[in-house]
Formats: C-alpha cells, structure tokens, sequence
C-alpha cells in the first residue's frame, strides 16, 4: 500500500525498496523563502510496484509536482530515502541525478514537449543522444515502440503535422525509450477531449502493464483515476491517509 | 549538439535575420580592411617591392626616403659588410608630368624612383631617359610608348610599360636608371646639388641574419646609417602607424558589434527556447550539451555570413577600377576578418550560458499544479 509507513521495525526497508520501482520514505522538501520555510513535501511514504499505475489526485499547490520531480530525480528531497528501480538516489549530485533520469525515468510533460522541428522518430532518439548513445539499437527500439503506439507511418512528421493525441503518444514513446522503471505522466489528457483522453490513457495503461513499468499519473480528472491500479491523494504537502510525524510520535 | 544541427538545417529561416546583419558586419569589416590595407599599400608599396633583405637610411634622415643621403664612400663601407651579398642605390623625386593629350594644367603626381636592384615586377633597368610606369597611372592617361613631361623644367621620359602595386606615397611611381633620376633631379631641383655617386638610400640583400647584419652596417658606418627590414621601412613611413591604429580601432568596434549581435540574437533565442531546454534537461539533457548547441549554431551562422561577406569583398575588389579607391582585399584579410567574427560570435553566444545554466528541470513539470 501506498501509505504504508516502516514503522514496524521488523521490516527492513532497504531490502523491500529493492523489488520495487518507488520507495520514497519520510520525504520532505523545503523551501526556504526568506524567513519562512515553505513545507512542499511533509514526510510522504509512498511505494510503487514494478507495473502498478497509480493516480496521484490533489488540488493546486499540494505538492504533486514536488513528489513526481523528486521521484523522478528532477529536485533532491531536503530529508527522507528515495529509492527508484533499486537505486538509491537521495543523496545524488545534479550531475548523478542528470544521468540517473537518461537511464532510470520517463516523463511525459503537459504542454510544450516535442522537439518540434524534429520528426516522430527523432524525438524518441533524442533519449538516446542524449544519453547512451546506441545508434543502431536506439533505432531499431524507436521503431518498435513507434509500431506498438500505432505511429509507424507517422514517423516521418512533425509534430506540427501530428494530431493532440499522436503528439501525446509520441511523447509517450520518447518516455518508454531509456527503459525506464518509472514513468511520470504530468497531466497527459489535459490538452485532450474526453474520448482521445480515455484512448491516451488506455494505451499507457497497457504499455506499462505490458512492460511491466511504474507510472504515476498526475491529474485532475477523475476519468483518468479509472485507468489506475489505486489513486493517492495530496493534500498541502501530504498523502492521505499518513498522519503527520508529530502526531504519530505523541 | 546534434539537435541544434538540425534545427539550423530544418529551420534555416530562423536565423535569417542574424545571418544578415551579420553579412553586412562582416562586410563592413572586410571593407574597412581591405581600405586599410589599400591606403598602406598606396603609399608603401614602393618599398615593399624591393628585393632585399634591408634599406639603409642615413641615421640623420630619420628613417625618410626624402631626407635620406647616403654618399659613395659610406655605400662602399656598407658593401665591404660581412655578410652583404648586394648592394643597390635608390633614390626618388616627386614631381608634376606633364602627359600628351591632358590639358596643360593636368598634372600627373609622379614619384621617379632611381634604382639598380630591379623591384618586384620590374623587368630590368631602363635606358636613360626611360622608365617603367605604375599601372595606376594608366587612370592620368598615361600609355606605353608615350613620352611624359617631368618637372617644371619639362624632362622627358619615355614609359617602356606598366608594373603593378609599386606606389609611394599615394603618387604613381616611375620606375627609372640612377642615372635618369639624377637628370631629373638636377634640372627640376637645382638647389638639391648632389655629389657623384650620392644615391638616397641602399636596398642591401644579406646572407645570413639580418638582423645581425643590420647591426654590422650602423657599426661599419659609424652610426651614419640606419637599416631597417623593408616591414620596417613601410612602417616608418609617415601616418602609416596611425592610419594603422585608427583603423584597428574601427575594426574592434566593428568586431564589437558583431559580438553584440551574436549576444543579443542567441540569448533572445535560448529565452524564446526555455520551456524546450526545460524538457530535455528533464529528459537528461546537461547544460554542457545545450550551450555547445548555441555555440555551435552561433559558429555556423557567423561562419555562413563571413564566407558571403568575402565572397561580396572579393567581388568589390574585382569591380572597383584600380586607383579609383584604395581598397585591396587580399586572402590574409580575409582570414583574419573571419577569425575575428567567429572569435566575437563564441564569446558573444557565451551571454546565454548563464541562461542555459539557470533553466531549471522542473519548470518542464511545473506547469500544471
């Protein structure tokens, strides 16, 4: 579950994070503005499944960005353990973190996301130039993931040429292309009507269940939550159901 | 950097605008320079086609062909110098020509120069009362096989044919025997009353160090004499070190402006392209990789400008008629203004790489909660 907390101290944390594609542990983010310190992530508990999508529901400013970009080695946690595909990467440098995201997450962003004076194709091998560096094998993989996201004849064009949600499964693909162990969708049907949303999120449903990879969903549409295996909720700073530290330790 | 590569490739339009104000930078630049080079040229020319090593002047002229006397027993202990291998007089006299068929108050400037080491593209030395003609005098309507009018006492010289880049102080050199500048020089300026055998200054080919042997002459001469290389002579030339000067300061500024335009256009670029850096720092780009991709577009456009802009310099230079304006580009000019461009557009696409370096990761997340 995802509230689970270690508080038992019979488990040992270190060997459960390992099979998992998320363990975050007592996670907190600070930001300090002048005086005050602004609390983004208040001690968040939260373990992912190898496979498992999981929903991640909250109003403006509870901290959901906050969680994706830390599990996603975009900001480091102020304190706490973040453990993602086995990696513990709570004390990684930006530089460690940069290429911790080339290898380890995929992230599928709101709005401006392609290249967009580059084709279908070119965009998921970015991922690989910026990264790796395979060629030929980042190219053959590029072509199998095009081909299960239906985009093969569509491999040639620009997102400008792309229809809302051939662009979102384009980026969906540049997501899968480092094999990742987790993937963070920030509001992926947001752009989309009703009916291409729920074929967007089909789809990233049965990629990851096919692949078996973590994703987690930001979103605040409740027709999204459908496609996910649970749905956590945020609120200022916090997911439901964890108790803050200080009421926990009374 | 692949990225940007083919962002310039895809989207050439885009860097238009740059590439032309740049074009037109760099033209300039290549003008001015071929300007700066035509004026020295102009008016040194005559001493850089001399084929030696070194010039003696007298020590009292102060480096001047004008003032400058040296007499026969001072030009015999400079040939006695270890190491000289040949000696040869100058000796110059500027004067009006007085050319067939121009009217009677259309005077030629001329500079008849005296020699006996034949200069850079003069065939030999000429008979009395003949002379090759630098071809910029063809513009006075002077032609071969004519004979011209020197001086107020109207010496004759027949022009034999034309000889390029050979100008001295502005004015077309004619290009004559010692024993012809010497005529000239004694009907049209009796006061100068020079002794037998006095030329104004020794083009002196060496074997071995120059420099040393440079040293050897003013010992030998007892310091009567000066020798400089022939790039020192040029430069001693009066208002070539400032034309020099004022000149490369246009050209810094000239070069600023291009580093300038590189800044602007690139930073307004890496501005316009913020929420894109954001996304692919995400994805795992570095910051390293994104600013060599600025730079690298910042190269290619300055490049592609300066290789327009020499091309264009090159094509004045063929149209602009020789002697009508003292511009001359040559291929050094062009490097070096090239040089000069891509050295401005590095340091001028450097101002976006505090941008590129402050794009956090997370705005690409951000938007949304």
């Amino acid at each position: 579950m995802s509230t689970d907390r270690p508080t038992d101290a019979s488990t040992t944390p270190s060997d459960r994070a390992m099979g998992l594609a998320l363990h975050m542990e007592a996670a907190r983010k600070v930001y300090q503005m002048a005086d005050t310190e602004i609390v983004a992530l208040d001690h968040a508990d939260l373990d992912v499944a190898p496979g498992e999508v999981v929903a991640l529901v909250g109003p403006s400013g509870s901290g959901k960005t906050t969680l994706c970009s830390i599990a996603g080695g975009i900001l480091s946690a102020t304190s706490g353990r973040v453990v993602v595909g086995g990696v513990d990467i709570s004390n990684f440098s930006q530089k460690q973190l940069t290429a911790f995201r080339q290898s380890m997450v995929g992230f599928v962003f709101q709005s401006v996301n392609l290249v967009p004076f580059l084709t279908a194709r070119e965009n998921l091998l970015v991922v690989d130039e910026l990264g790796r560096r395979t060629g030929a094998a980042a190219r053959k993989r590029a072509d199998e993931i095009l081909a299960d996201l239906g985009l093969t004849d569509r491999a040639g064009n620009l997102p400008a040429q792309l229809s809302g949600g051939q662009r979102q499964r384009v980026a969906i693909g540049r997501a899968l292309m480092n094999d990742p162990k987790l993937v963070l969708f920030d509001e992926p049907t947001s752009a989309l009507d009703t009916r291409l949303g729920e074929q967007v999120m089909g789809l990233i449903r049965s990629e990851m269940k096919s692949r078996n990879i973590a994703a987690i969903v930001v979103t605040h549409d409740e027709r999204v939550t459908r496609f996910c295996d649970r749905t956590v909720h945020m609120i200022d700073g916090r997911l439901d159901g964890a108790t803050p530290p200080a009421m926990a330790q009374a | 950097m692949r990225i940007a590569w083919r962002e310039l490739r895809r989207r050439p339009g885009r860097f238009g605008v740059a590439t032309a104000i740049l074009t037109l930078i760099a033209l300039l630049l290549m003008f001015l320079g071929g300007l700066l080079d035509g004026l020295i040229a102009q008016s040194t020319n005559a001493i850089d086609a001399q084929r030696g090593d070194l010039i003696v002047f007298s020590s009292a002229s102060r480096e001047s062909f004008l003032r400058s006397r040296i007499d026969a027993t001072t030009a015999d202990t400079v040939r006695s110098v270890d190491g000289v291998a040949e000696v040869g007089g100058i000796g110059v006299v500027q004067l009006g020509a007085r050319v067939p068929g121009n009217g009677p108050r259309d005077l030629a400037a001329v500079a008849l120069f005296g020699f006996e080491i034949a200069p850079r593209g003069v065939p030999g030395i000429p008979d009395r009362g003949e002379a090759y003609a630098d071809s910029t005098l063809k513009q006075e309507g002077i032609r071969t096989g004519q004979t011209i009018l020197l001086g107020p006492a109207r010496t004759p010289v027949r022009i034999l044919g034309f000889v390029d880049d050979t100008n001295y102080s502005g004015q077309g050199a004619l290009w004559a025997s010692l024993d012809t500048w010497i005529d000239v020089l004694r009907s049209n300026r009796p006061q100068e009353n020079l002794a037998d055998g006095t030329v104004q200054s020794l083009v002196v080919r060496v074997e071995g160090s120059v420099a040393d042997v440079a040293e050897r002459i003013d010992l030998a001469t007892n310091g009567e004499t000066t020798s400089l290389t022939v790039s020192q002579a040029v430069d001693a030339v009066p208002g070539v070190k400032e034309q020099r000067s004022t000149f490369a300061t246009i050209i810094g500024v000239t070069g600023f402006i291009a580093l300038i335009v590189v800044a602007l256009f690139f930073t307004l670029l890496t501005v316009e392209r913020t929420s894109l850096y954001g996304v692919l720092k995400a994805v795992g780009a570095r910051s390293r990789t994104l600013f060599a991709g600025v730079v690298l577009q910042a190269l290619v456009v300055t490049a592609i400008a300066a290789v327009i802009a020499g091309g264009a310099g090159l094509l004045l230079d063929a149209v602009i008629p020789s002697g009508a304006l003292p511009y001359q580009l040559g291929a050094s000019r062009i490097i070096t203004s090239i040089v000069l461009l891509l050295v401005a557009a590095v340091i001028g696409s450097a101002f976006s790489l505090r941008r590129v370096l402050k794009i956090d990761p997370a705005s690409a997340i951000g938007s949304s909660s």
